[in-house]
């Protein structure tokens, strides 16, 4: 601006000659708000016209996002399912054979009035003997033995929302505790269960990490094709002055473009999967008397979603536009 | 400092070894309106390029508007070029595009407003006469309209300095004599213009400077 009003002689052709002004000062602001907004719709309108090799690119974007959020939605459901599971866990305290009934009977209550407990039970060694004579069918075999084999125990419940790892914790806290000789949780299957499903997690993270990559290269190809079919575009719009910010705006705001519809065709694809399950998921979720309902993506997962399929479509641009554009200069 | 184009003793040698521009020096001064002539290769393009920063010379010096093109780094060239109206061959159009969005695009990318843009395209196309085709696309038009629309697209922001390049090689006498009267026009309005051309005869009508390039040589004329 300032440069111009130095000359005074320049050329006005049929228009009257410039002059600063407040409008004309405010004048490139708002030009740069509305060139953005411009430039968005304008690099949609672009892919429109070339619908099929867009919707094939954001399709394969789509395929992409929807598998490592797929298994995701998968693990948050088994992981609900193991909870509920998680119900039936029990701890197992066998006491020392120091340790009387009357006394079993007073650590079982001590137990049973901690927090993260809901009952206990005592079982002396004795009602133990009994009741491994009935359901064991070793009678004879036991009363062949002069002593009592079993030790009393204290079979412990804990609060069935408790996560996981308290009640380990809780597990070692009351094996310190005097008179107890060792503790023991049982169905040693769902700390099998849990070890897959950390598993699972991990494989999703790193097939989620193998994916992304595969959508900035999938990005960073279209865009880079896309660049060599305006090739003279670009050489026109450098010699008539544009920046090399203002011939990327146009295609970062495709790959804006390509991310968001690739997201919402996964969001799609994950919902087909869902409504394609939804009967078999059905009948074994009313198999654990409906205690149980099956999750879709939460509105956070689906935001999530978006703002993945966003992001890996800008970065996906940004990394190849700059290194093609520079390679393009007018001759 | 009258002198809108300054080359002080310039080479342009390009890799590979040919010389194009061999110790050149001209003054172009502000409002004047010079044509270039010389035959096929002597340098007429190279000197065109090296006024646009396309090309830099490997010696000398190039003053555009008091400006040593020597010290304007490669991110300054886009505002460089900002400032002059370049006119090709083939026109440059973009084909996606139509006559108005054409003329807009040296303001757009300025980054002028909405209100800004329309006046001063619909000027620049009245000057060429063509603002009754603002909504067609390049393809419907004449070579000769489609050269105007690249004229109105140089002139739309006002630049200090038009750069033909041979702005008639691709059109018939009749059509190039219009061309040309309408920079005659844009030059009397005062607008420093320099043409590179083949069209000596049109020249020698017209009867401005000519500046002549033989070899990388400037010939007295």
């Amino acid at each position: 601006m300032a440069r111009r009003s130095q000359s005074p002689q320049r050329a006005a052709v049929n228009t009257s000659r410039r002059r600063i002004t407040p409008s004309t000062l405010a004048a490139p602001a708002q030009g740069w708000a509305s060139a953005h907004a411009r430039c968005l719709i304008e690099s949609l309108g672009r892919l429109h016209r070339r619908w099929v090799a867009s919707l094939l690119t954001t399709f394969v974007i789509g395929i992409a996002l929807a598998l490592p959020a797929g298994l995701y939605v998968l693990m948050t459901n088994l992981d609900t399912l193991s909870q509920s599971w998680h119900r039936a866990v029990q701890a197992s305290l066998y006491l020392e054979d120091s340790v009387d009934t009357a006394s079993g009977e007073a650590l079982a209550e001590k137990i049973a009035d901690r927090d993260s407990v809901a009952e206990t039970r005592f079982i002396s060694a004795q009602a133990g003997l009994e009741q491994f004579r009935e359901s064991s069918g070793f009678g004879a075999a036991l009363d062949a033995l002069e002593d009592n084999p079993l030790p009393a125990v204290i079979v412990v419940t804990p609060r069935p929302e408790m996560p996981r790892a308290e009640v380990g914790e809780l597990l070692v806290d009351l094996e310190s505790q005097a008179g107890v000789a060792r503790a023991e949780l049982d169905q040693a299957w769902l700390a099998r269960l849990y070890a897959i499903l950390s598993v699972m997690e991990r494989s999703a993270w790193v097939i989620g990490l193998l994916l992304s990559v595969a959508v900035l290269f999938i990005v960073g190809n279209t865009i880079r094709l896309d660049i060599e079919n305006r090739r003279e575009e670009i050489e026109v719009m450098k010699l008539l002055g544009a920046s090399d910010a203002f011939i990327r705006r146009p295609f970062l705001y495709s790959g804006f473009w390509y991310g968001l519809v690739g997201a919402i065709l996964a969001l799609l694809l994950l919902g087909a999967c869902f409504i394609a399950l939804a009967e078999p998921l059905g009948a074994l979720t009313r198999s654990y008397d409906g205690a149980l309902a099956l999750h879709g993506l939460s509105f956070k997962g689906v935001l999530v979603m978006l703002g993945t399929g966003v992001g890996l479509g800008w970065a996906g641009c940004a990394l190849t536009v700059n290194r093609r554009l520079a390679a393009i200069e007018p001759r | 400092m009258t002198d809108i184009v300054a080359f002080k003793n310039v080479i342009k040698r390009y890799p590979g070894g040919k010389i194009a521009l061999d110790g050149v020096s001209l003054h172009l001064r502000r409002g004047e309106m010079a044509f270039l002539t010389g035959h096929s290769g002597a340098g007429k393009s190279t000197l065109m390029k090296l006024i646009g920063l396309i090309e830099r010379p490997t010696r000398g010096q190039v003053v555009i508007n008091g400006t040593n093109l020597g010290a304007v780094k490669r991110s300054q060239i886009p505002r460089y070029r900002q400032r002059l109206g370049l006119i090709f061959q083939n026109y440059n159009l973009l084909f996606d595009r139509t006559v108005f969005d054409n003329v807009a695009l040296p303001l757009v990318i300025r980054g002028l407003g909405h209100a800004d843009i329309a006046r001063r395209v619909r000027a620049a196309l009245d000057t060429v006469g063509l603002l009754s085709h603002e909504r067609k696309f390049p393809v419907t038009l004449s070579g000769g309209e489609q050269q105007r629309v690249g004229i109105a697209r140089a002139v739309v922001d006002r630049p200090y300095l038009i750069l033909a390049d041979e702005p008639t090689g691709n059109l018939d006498p009749a059509l190039s004599a219009d061309i040309m009267r309408l920079f005659t026009r844009l030059n009397e309005a005062g607008t420093s213009i320099m043409i590179a051309t083949h069209a000596i005869d049109l020249v020698e009508r017209l009867g401005y400077r000519r500046i002549r390039l033989d070899h990388g040589h400037l010939e007295n004329g």
